[in-house]
C-alpha cells in the first residue's frame, strides 16, 4: 500500500514536471521543473530498491548537471528570449508525430499484455533476494569486474568531454 | 509490488514529453534539458527491468547513461556558450549559417 | 488502510519523535552557534560581545529571532516571486534533511541508512540551488554575481570533499554512518590518525562548502554587499542564515562521524582510561557551578533570575549524565554520554571554523579556484590512491598497518610538496611573462 502511494506520487510528479519543463517560457523555471522531475525519478528508483542509483541520480544529475545548466542559463541571461516566439514553425507536425509515437508505444505495451506468457510483465516482479552485502557493494563488484572495459571507456569519454568543454569555453575558437 | 508495466508507462510518458520538447522548442537550452528528460526516461526503464529480471546489470547501464548525460551536458553547454558569444542568440532555428 | 497506517505509525514512532526533536532543537542550536561566533569574535578582538539581552548575552539568539520575524518582508518588484519564495526554503530543507542520517549517539539517530554518508553528500549538494536560484530570482547584479561565484565554488570543492570522504570510506568499508563509528570502535583508533590528509582536505573543503571565511566570496561584504542574499530581508533572510549555520553543524557532524570517532569518547577501547566517563557529568556540573557563581554578580534581579534558570538547565542536563541508572536503562545512558561527546566534538570543529574566520584574510576569487583545482583536487586523488594502497598492503600483502600507512603517508606528503613547488613555479613564470 505505502509502496503504491509512493509510486503514484513520484510518477505523477515526474510526468507533471516533465510537461512543465517543455512548456515553460523561462529557462530557469524549466530547470526548476527538470530538477523536480529528476528528484521524482530518484524516488522511483527507491521504490525499485535501487538506493545507490537514487544517490547517484541526486549527486550527479541534480547536484552536478543541473547546477551546470542553471549556471549557463545565468551566464547567458537573455531577457529578450522571454518575448520571442517559443515554439518552432513545425510544432504541429512535430507534436502530431510525437503523439503518434506515444500511441504506438502504448499500443505495444497493451499488446504485450494480450500476448505475454502468463502476463509476466504485468504481474508483480521478482524481488531480488536480499543478500548480506548491500546494493552499493553489488553494483561496485559488477562495475569493476564484469564491466571494467565499459567503465574505462566511460572515463575516457568523460575526459574527452572535459577537454571539449574547455576548448568550447575559450574566448576564441 | 507495482508491476513493471507501470514503470514502462511512466517512462514512455516522460520520453514522449522529451521528444516533443526537442522537436518543438526554439530555445537551445530547453532542447538540451528535453534530451536529459529522454535519458532519464531510459534510465527508469533500465532500472525497472533490472528489478524485473532480478539482475543488477540494468542499474550498471543506468550509471553509464548518467555518465553519458554528464558528458553530453558539458559539451553541449560549452557549444551553447560559444554560439551565444558569437551570435547573441539562443534560438535553434537561427543556427543556420555554416560559417560566419 | 487504517490498520496499515497504524502499523506504520507504531513502527516508526521513535523516528518521528527524533525528527520532531531535531526540528525543534535545531534552529535553537544554530542560533546559539551564532552567539558563540559573536562571543569568540569579541574575545579575539578584545571586546565583550553581546552583553545586554540576558546575562552575558545568553538570550541574544531569541531576541535576534524575534527581531527577524517582525521585520518587514520585502520582495523586489522585478523579482521572480515564486523562485524568490522557493530558494531560502530549499536551502533550509537541504540543511535539515541531512540530520536524518547523522547518528548523535548509539541508538540516537533517525534512520540508519546503508547509504547514509552518500545521502548526506547528495542532500547537501542540493543546497546549492537555494543559493543559486535565490541570487537569480532577486534580479540584482550583486545577487547574480554572488550566485555565480557560489555555484562555481561549491561545484569545484565538492570534488575535493567527496574524495576526502572516500579516503575515510575505504578504511571503514561501509557507507552507513552507524557502522563507520562502530568500525572505529572495533579498530581502536579514529580515522583521523589513519587518514590525516583526508581530514585536512575535508576541513578546508567544508569551509569552502559552507561559504565561510576565508572562502566567503559569494557573500563578500567589501565586494558584493551580501552576495546572493542582498535583496533578502526579514524572515527569508533568517532562513538563509539558519541554513548557513545548520550546514556548519552538518559538516561538523559528518567530520566527527567519519574522522573523529563519532560518539566514542577518547580512548574508547582502553579500560585504564575509563575514568573519562566521569568527564561529561563533571563538565556539566562545573558549568552549573560557574553559573551559580555568576548569579550574585549580575546587575538587576531579572538578570540574576535568568542566570539561575540557565544554572538550572545545566543541572538538569547533568543529572541523566551522572546518575547510575537501573540496569535496564544502561543503553539509554550510553546514548546520552555518546550525545555529549558527539556534540562536544562538533562544537570543537565549529570552533575551528570560527577561529579560521577571525585569523585569515579573505582569498581572491581566482586564488580560491586555484586552491581548489590546483592543490586540493590533485592532492585528494593522490590521497585516495595512497589510502587504497595502504589498505591493500595491509589486507592482502599482510604488512604491518603502521608501516603501510606510514609509507603511503610519506608518498602523499611528497606529492603535496611537489604540488606546492609546481604552483610556485607557475606563479614565477606568470610574473616573468607579466614583467
Amino acid at each position: 500500500m505505502t509502496n503504491e502511494i509512493l509510486f503514484y506520487f513520484f510518477a505523477g510528479l515526474a510526468v507533471l514536471g516533465g510537461v512543465l519543463v517543455v512548456t515553460m517560457r523561462n529557462a530557469v523555471h524549466s530547470a526548476v521543473f527538470l530538477i523536480t522531475t529528476l528528484l521524482a525519478t530518484a524516488g522511483l528508483y527507491l521504490t525499485l530498491n535501487a538506493e545507490f542509483l537514487f544517490v547517484v541520480q541526486i549527486i550527479l544529475y541534480v547536484g552536478g548537471i543541473m547546477v551546470l545548466f542553471v549556471f549557463v542559463i545565468m551566464l547567458v541571461n537573455l531577457d529578450v528570449a522571454l518575448h520571442q516566439v517559443q515554439f518552432n514553425r513545425q510544432t504541429w507536425v512535430a507534436g502530431l508525430l510525437s503523439f503518434a509515437l506515444l500511441a504506438e508505444l502504448l499500443a505495444a505495451v497493451a499488446l504485450a499484455r494480450s500476448y505475454g506468457e502468463e502476463n509476466w510483465l504485468f504481474a508483480a516482479p521478482h524481488v531480488p533476494t536480499v543478500t548480506a552485502e548491500g546494493n552499493t557493494e553489488q553494483i561496485g563488484r559488477l562495475l569493476f569486474q564484469n564491466y571494467v572495459i565499459p567503465f574505462e571507456i566511460a572515463s575516457i569519454l568523460l575526459l574527452v568531454a572535459l577537454v571539449g568543454a574547455v576548448v568550447m569555453g575559450k574566448k576564441r575558437i | 509490488m507495482i508491476p513493471t508495466s507501470h514503470y514502462l508507462v511512466v517512462s514512455l510518458l516522460l520520453f514522449t514529453t522529451g521528444v516533443i520538447g526537442v522537436l518543438t522548442r526554439r530555445n537551445v537550452i530547453i532542447v538540451l534539458m528535453s534530451i536529459e528528460l529522454i535519458l532519464n526516461a531510459v534510465n527508469i526503464n533500465l532500472v525497472a527491468f533490472s528489478q524485473h529480471l532480478a539482475s543488477l546489470d540494468g542499474q550498471v547501464f543506468a550509471i553509464f547513461v548518467i555518465t553519458d548525460a554528464a558528458a553530453e551536458a558539458a559539451v553541449g553547454l560549452g557549444i551553447i556558450i560559444a554560439f551565444f558569444r558569437n551570435r547573441q542568440t539562443l534560438l535553434a532555428d537561427e543556427m543556420d549559417l555554416l560559417r560566419w | 488502510m487504517i490498520q496499515e497506517a497504524y502499523f506504520l505509525l507504531s513502527k516508526y514512532i521513535w523516528q518521528i519523535v527524533d525528527g520532531l526533536v531535531i526540528v525543534a532543537i535545531f534552529p535553537l542550536l544554530a542560533g546559539y552557534v551564532v552567539l558563540l561566533e559573536r562571543k569568540v569574535m569579541a574575545d579575539m578582538q578584545a571586546r565583550l560581545g553581546p552583553m545586554r539581552v540576558g546575562p552575558h548575552g545568553l538570550l541574544q539568539p531569541l531576541a535576534d529571532a524575534v527581531k527577524l520575524m517582525i521585520k518587514e518582508d520585502i520582495i523586489p518588484e522585478s523579482a521572480d516571486r515564486a523562485i524568490f519564495w522557493l530558494a531560502p526554503v530549499l536551502s533550509v530543507f537541504a540543511g535539515m534533511l541531512s540530520f536524518a542520517a547523522i547518528p548523535v549517539g548509539p541508538g540516537f539517530l533517525i534512520a540508519d541508512m546503508n547509504i547514509g554518508l552518500l545521502f548526506i553528500f547528495a542532500v547537501s549538494s542540493m543546497g546549492i540551488f537555494g543559493i543559486v536560484l535565490g541570487g537569480w530570482a532577486s534580479n540584482s547584479h550583486y545577487s547574480l554575481m554572488g550566485a555565480l561565484r557560489s555555484s562555481a565554488q561549491l561545484v569545484s570543492y565538492e570534488v575535493a570533499v567527496g574524495m576526502a570522504m572516500v579516503s575515510g570510506l575505504l578504511l571503514a568499508g561501509t557507507l552507513s554512518m552507524k557502522d563507520i563509528v562502530e568500525y572505529q570502535a572495533h579498530s581502536g583508533f579514529w580515522l583521523v590518525f589513519v587518514a590525516p590528509v583526508g581530514f585536512v582536505i575535508y576541513l578546508i573543503g567544508s569551509v569552502a562548502e559552507t561559504n565561510r571565511a576565508p572562502f566567503d566570496l559569494p557573500e563578500a561584504e567589501s565586494e558584493l554587499v551580501a552576495g546572493y542574499m542582498t535583496e533578502y530581508s526579514g524572515f527569508r533572510w533568517a532562513l538563509y542564515f539558519l541554513a548557513e549555520y545548520s550546514n556548519m553543524v552538518v559538516v561538523g557532524s559528518v567530520a566527527t562521524t567519519l574522522f573523529l570517532g563519532g560518539w566514542l569518547r577518547p580512548f574508547a577501547g582502553t579500560h585504564a582510561m575509563d575514568f573519562l566517563d566521569f568527564a561529561p557529568p563533571l563538565v556539566m556540573l562545573g558549568v552549573t557551578g560557574y553559573c551559580v557563581y555568576r548569579i550574585p554578580k549580575q546587575t538587576g534581579w531579572d538578570q540574576k533570575f535568568i542566570m539561575a534558570i540557565f544554572a538550572g538547565i545545566c543541572f538538569v542536563v547533568t543529572v541523566p549524565l551522572a546518575v547510575v541508572l537501573a540496569p535496564g536503562l544502561a543503553a539509554w545512558k550510553a546514548g546520552v554520554h555518546g550525545a555529549f561527546w558527539f556534540i562536544a566534538k562538533v562544537m570543537g570543529y565549529v570552533y575551528v571554523f570560527l577561529w579560521a574566520r577571525f585569523t585569515f584574510p579573505r582569498y581572491r576569487f581566482d586564488q580560491l579556484m586555484q586552491v581548489g583545482w590546483h592543490y586540493l583536487i590533485p592532492l585528494s586523488i593522490v590521497n585516495v590512491m595512497g589510502v587504497a594502497t595502504a589498505v591493500v598492503l595491509h589486507r592482502e600483502a599482510g604488512w604491518n598497518p603502521v608501516v603501510s600507512i606510514g609509507v603511503t603517508l610519506v608518498v602523499t606528503m611528497l606529492a603535496a610538496l611537489w604540488l606546492v613547488r609546481a604552483g610556485e613555479r607557475r606563479e614565477q613564470t606568470a610574473l616573468k611573462s607579466a614583467a
